[in-house]
């Protein structure tokens, strides 16, 4: 029986390592190992061997059967593995083919820079605010010291609805509504279109962007002022940006000056972009007038603040090297897709 | 405001690079645009003297000259000029010259005889007859002063002084001088400053027996001065003087009206001479201009004047638009004997007014307008006066008429250094203070800063914080950073909007900006009817021009212009939005228009049909969070294609419209394919959107589905049998999902076949084969009602 046991288990061993398909395989399991199969049927005669055989047959029998069992196991990982290696060689696609892309647009370069200005202020504590574009001559002018046949008027060329209302020339007359309404502590910002009439060109645009900033509280002075908006600069364009006040004119503001950051593409050395200076300017800025702390109910002696307005159409040509401003509201797509 | 830097030398000697001027003076507040010289487009061009004339050979209206340039070596230059003698001094441009206008001179033959270099007439030089009113004209420029052989041209004709351009902001008409100018000037560079007092050598006679003036109106002129000159002698001025005005950008005349001219430049008082022969009764009077007074300019226009005007008038009628503009009369002449110097102040805002009102900006008006010293106006006047003697242009009659009706009284602000460091946040002394203050004509009395009277602007601590710090240099004091909590974040409609815009840029859609003004054409070009009440639509009074004079009511047909640009720019796709402003009148004139927010969206392109457009407002909304969005079919639009419109409600509010645009609207705008488009009120969606959600269980038990394939007539909109389908299932229903329409043979004409798939599941058990039939029954019952069927 031993030899017949060994004898099977040699040509199982074959067989199975030949088979070519699961189907083979099964047939093969059924012949050796089925309920009628080569080993069953060996198994049947042990009744008649002695007590002393019987173990060692048996014990025999199952290791053939073992191996058997592992034999297919072994064998249909084989195959499983052959057929997996043949399915994914005839599956090759060419990947360098192009992707199918899911439709995607793109923001307006305005609010790309404007997110990226607004997120800079949130973190420095600024709320962002909005308030109306047409406006009252009382918000835009009067309030911040410019009475009717005020001078300052005249670099605003206005557009007017009537005697008493008109198209915001700045965003500062939110300046004066957030004073209005809210008491100090007070820090802000305020983007939106501003109007004058200039009439469309490379560098003019009877629309543009302007972004206002206010804080009033204890204890604001011109110090503090400075050390914001370089804070700002520096978070905008990096920490080796550098800024210089100069002193100007606003009748809401006293003192008052203009901010210059050094040209971010020779900085500071001159080149046709800061038409050789090394320095462009940036923003308006003083601190709040006395006068109009007062129009707005706040007390001068005990408040101060200051504020800063900025154009963005400019820095918005500066980081994507615009040259038309044009350019920024005739949203031709091949002119909005690059951004 | 251009100043010579020589002419500030005047006052104040200070040495120093044209550069290292500008950047000092723009960092200590007179910010300067430019600075240049006239000098830089000439170059080697030097004072020649003619040594000897002799004909050309080969032509007739050529001669040859040698010249001396001071190199001890006579050189040869031919010239083609008529009007040179031997011992005339002249500009030679020498081999390798170079000439306003780009123009280089190189030596070469003229007819076969060399020329090394050329003689220059004035207009090749830049110049003009104004400039230099004894040279000819078509003919070489003879200097008719002694200068070496060999000197720069550009010295010896005053043009390498360096002219510097300043931006004088509103608050500082003393600057609009070179005086003031000179004060800042010596302040900055730490230098005395040499104020120039004006003296004028006794005449004869008496002013005041020539001339009589009133002041009418004493709010609108605070002073007049008036001064007679008798036995004018109207000649060209001096050089120097031609030469400053010409850097000035002021063209020279005759030598009184060049001391008017020079005199403003210098002191900034606008200054008058009248003819006195065309004073009427030698009498003036500055009054308000009477109705149906009317006077030629002399610019030579005549102009009507409203009586809230202010003239200078004589006994017969006005002879001056108080600080505008004179009369045709008062202006000197070549049979000028007599003139009247005026030197006075008029009211800033007046003179505005009445300039606007004209139309006619003046250099005088605009100077008036800031608000002018009047205390200085005999200073001034003495100034032309010692000039007319200067230049030997006239006879002073003795004395000066001066009403002065407003005078600005003694100005004092208390020093109080505490306060200015608190707004400066510096720790500066009194003294430091104070140090500053004096030289720009600050006096100290005590701890009072007693106001010079031209520096009106200075009004309290934060003026003088100003002055302080700008001569401590703004870029030496302290910087602090923000002190405080930032307790700062985006608001809720903030974040609202945007997640929403992210969400449309996410569908595809290109963010776009476009003016929020249109012409009223733009709403034909949408094809509103007649009546629309978009067509009510705020008028900006005084618009650029027609295509920019209302405020939109709505951004389609800017947005459309956009769809048709790049259209026209071949783009084969376009889908774009607009985060618009539109502007709503309200019932009056003075209350603000209401300013809403639209998504304006247009797409055309393969991708782009109705149901994608509508795909994207359905989205949108799930974004928003607003659940009760429904489309109600639109057939009454003239701007939307009247079978393929809808308006969009949330829950019973009409937030927008979606739709095709009308294939007349789309010939409007000359586009061909279809396009698509939506406006979407984002306030109206935002009062729908939903708060936070609240989590769900997932589901424990497993669902049904089941599928009907249904007929109904086409005219059934889909939208009623969902809801006709939601409302019968009740709350078993989980999810439904239309996925297949047919129409055809099939089911005939008129009718449309619909595929439904029901997921029905009970929260707390499985449910049954029976109670899902049962739920289809009820289905079925209900769409009956509205003549929909199982498919047979």
């Amino acid at each position: 029986m031993k030899e017949k046991l060994q004898a099977i288990k040699a040509s199982a061993d074959e067989l199975i390592s030949n088979a070519q398909s699961a189907g083979e395989i099964e047939e093969l399991r059924v012949r050796f190992l089925g309920k009628k199969g080569e080993l069953t049927a060996i198994l049947k005669q042990m009744g008649g061997l002695s007590a002393e055989e019987r173990p060692v047959i048996g014990a025999l029998a199952n290791d053939v059967r073992e191996a058997i069992t592992a034999d297919i196991t072994n064998r249909t990982k084989q195959l499983e593995n052959a057929a997996l290696a043949k399915r994914l060689e005839s599956e090759n696609i060419d990947v360098t083919l192009p992707g199918t892309r899911p439709a995607q647009g793109k923001r307006h370069p305005f609010e790309l820079v404007l997110d990226e200005f607004k997120d800079i202020f949130i973190g420095m504590g600024f709320d962002v605010v909005s308030g109306p574009e047409i406006e009252l001559d009382h918000y835009n002018f009067e309030m911040l010291n410019m009475p009717k046949s005020h001078p300052a008027r005249d670099t605003q060329d206005t557009f007017y609805i009537n005697e008493n209302v008109l198209l915001r020339t700045q965003t500062s007359p939110m300046q004066i509504r957030t004073m209005e309404k809210q008491k100090p502590p007070i820090r802000m910002i305020c983007p939106g279109r501003v109007y004058r009439s200039d009439a469309v060109d490379a560098t003019h645009s009877p629309i543009f962007h302007q972004i206002e900033g206010l804080v009033v509280d204890e204890g604001v002075t011109f110090s503090d002022l400075k050390g914001t908006l370089e804070l700002f600069v520096k978070k905008l364009y990096g920490s080796e940006a550098r800024v210089r006040f100069r002193p100007h004119h606003f009748p809401y503001t006293e003192p008052s000056a203009e901010m210059d950051m050094s040209c971010f593409k020779c900085g500071g050395k001159g080149c046709p972009l800061c038409k050789g200076e090394g320095w462009i300017e940036l923003l308006g800025c003083g601190m709040v007038h006395p006068q109009v702390l007062e129009n707005c109910g706040i007390d001068s002696e005990k408040y101060t603040g200051f504020a800063f307005g900025m154009g963005l159409e400019r820095s918005v040509m500066m980081r994507y090297n615009i040259d038309d401003m044009r350019l920024l509201y005739e949203n031709d797509l091949r002119f909005l897709k690059q951004f | 405001m251009k100043m010579p830097l020589n002419w500030a030398r005047d006052f104040a000697k200070f040495e120093c690079t044209p550069r290292e001027y500008a950047e000092r003076m723009t960092m200590s507040g007179s910010k300067v645009e430019t600075y240049e010289t006239e000098a830089d487009e000439i170059k080697n061009v030097v004072v020649g003297k003619i040594l000897e004339i002799v004909p050309h050979p080969d032509s007739d209206h050529m001669v040859i000259c040698q010249v001396d340039v001071g190199t001890g070596e006579a050189v040869q230059i031919v010239t083609g000029a008529g009007n040179l003698k031997v011992g005339d001094l002249v500009p030679a441009a020498l081999h390798i010259a170079k000439l306003p206008g780009g123009v280089e001179i190189r030596k070469g033959k003229l007819r076969g005889v060399v020329s090394n270099g050329m003689l220059c007439s004035l207009s090749e030089l830049g110049l003009t007859k104004h400039d230099f009113p004894n040279a000819v004209e078509n003919g070489i420029l003879v200097l008719d002063e002694e200068y070496p052989a060999g000197t720069d041209i550009t010295k010896a004709l005053g043009m390498d002084d360096y002219c510097v351009d300043f931006e004088i902001t509103p608050n500082r008409p003393d600057c609009l001088s070179v005086r003031g100018l000179a004060r800042e000037t010596a302040a900055t560079f730490n230098v005395p400053f040499n104020d120039h007092i004006p003296s004028v050598k006794a005449g004869h006679g008496s002013s005041a027996d020539m001339l009589k003036v009133d002041i009418e109106n004493d709010e609108l002129c605070y002073r007049y001065c008036g001064a007679v000159v008798e036995n004018v002698r109207v000649k060209p001025s001096p050089k120097w003087m031609r030469e400053r005005l010409r850097l000035c950008g002021v063209r020279p005349i005759n030598n009184l009206v060049d001391i008017t001219n020079y005199v403003m430049l210098e002191y900034g008082q606008p200054m008058h001479c009248f003819d006195y022969k065309y004073v009427n009764g030698a009498h003036i009077t500055v009054r308000n201009a009477k109705s149906g007074e009317s006077i030629m300019t002399l610019d030579g226009t005549t102009r009507d004047l409203s009586e809230e005007m202010l003239v200078i008038a004589d006994e017969k009628g006005p002879i001056a638009v108080a600080g505008v503009m004179g009369g045709e009369y008062s202006g000197v002449y070549d049979d000028t004997t007599t003139i009247v110097f005026e030197s006075a102040m008029f009211n800033g805002p007046s003179v505005r007014t009445t300039a606007k009102k004209l139309g006619m900006r003046t250099e005088a008006s605009g100077r008036y307008e800031k608000g002018l010293d009047p205390n200085t106006c005999d200073l001034c006047l003495a100034r032309a006066l010692e000039l007319v003697q200067m230049l030997d242009a006239g006879d002073v009659v003795n004395g000066v008429v001066d009403v002065w009706t407003q005078k600005r009284d003694e100005r004092r602000i208390l020093l109080r250094p505490e306060g200015i460091n608190r707004l400066l946040g510096t720790q500066l002394s009194k003294d430091e203070m104070v140090k500053i203050l004096l030289p720009l004509g600050f006096v100290m009395d005590g701890d009072e800063i007693i106001v010079p009277s031209w520096r009106w602007d200075m009004e309290r601590d934060c003026d003088v914080a100003e002055e302080v710090a700008r001569y401590v240099g703004y870029n030496k004091m302290p910087s602090t950073a923000v002190r405080g909590i930032a307790n700062a974040r985006y608001t809720p409609r903030q974040i609202f909007d945007k997640g929403l815009v992210d969400a449309l840029i996410g569908y595809g859609l290109y963010q776009i900006e476009t003016f929020s003004f249109f012409s009223r054409k733009a709403f034909d070009n949408i094809n509103l009817p007649a009546g629309d009440k978009k067509r009510n639509a705020v008028v900006i009074s005084n618009p650029l021009g027609e295509d920019t004079s209302i405020m939109r009511t709505t951004a389609l047909p800017s947005v459309m212009d956009v769809v048709a640009r790049n259209y026209n720019a071949r783009a084969a796709e376009c889908a774009v939005f607009e985060d618009a402003t539109i502007y709503i009148p309200k019932a009056t004139a003075d209350e603000l228009p209401t300013e809403t927010e639209v998504y304006t969206i247009a797409a055309y392109g393969d991708n782009y049909d109705y149901l994608a457009v509508k795909g994207i407002v359905e989205q949108l909304a799930a974004t928003a969070r607003v659940s009760n969005v429904r489309f109600v079919r639109n057939t009454e639009g003239t701007t939307f294609h009247p079978g393929r419109c809808a308006d969009v409600y949330a829950g019973d509010d009409c937030i927008g419209v979606i739709g095709e645009i009308h294939p007349a609207v789309l010939s409007n705008y000359g586009i061909k394919p279809r396009v698509c488009a939506a406006e979407i009120n984002v306030d109206a969606l935002f009062a729908h959107a939903g708060t936070t959600p609240t989590f769900k269980p997932l589901p424990k038990h497993p669902a049904i589905t089941r599928d009907l394939a249904l007929v109904a007539d086409t005219a059934v909109a889909a939208a009623d049998i969902a809801e006709c389908i939601e409302k019968a299932a009740g709350k078993s229903l989980e999810a439904l999902k239309l996925f297949d329409i047919y129409t055809g043979d099939k089911i005939g004409e008129g009718k449309k076949s619909l595929a439904y798939s029901l997921v029905l599941r009970a929260p707390d058990r499985t449910l049954t084969d029976e109670e899902a039939e049962g739920t289809v029954k009820k289905v079925l019952k209900a769409l009956e009602a509205i003549n929909v069927t199982l498919r047979a």
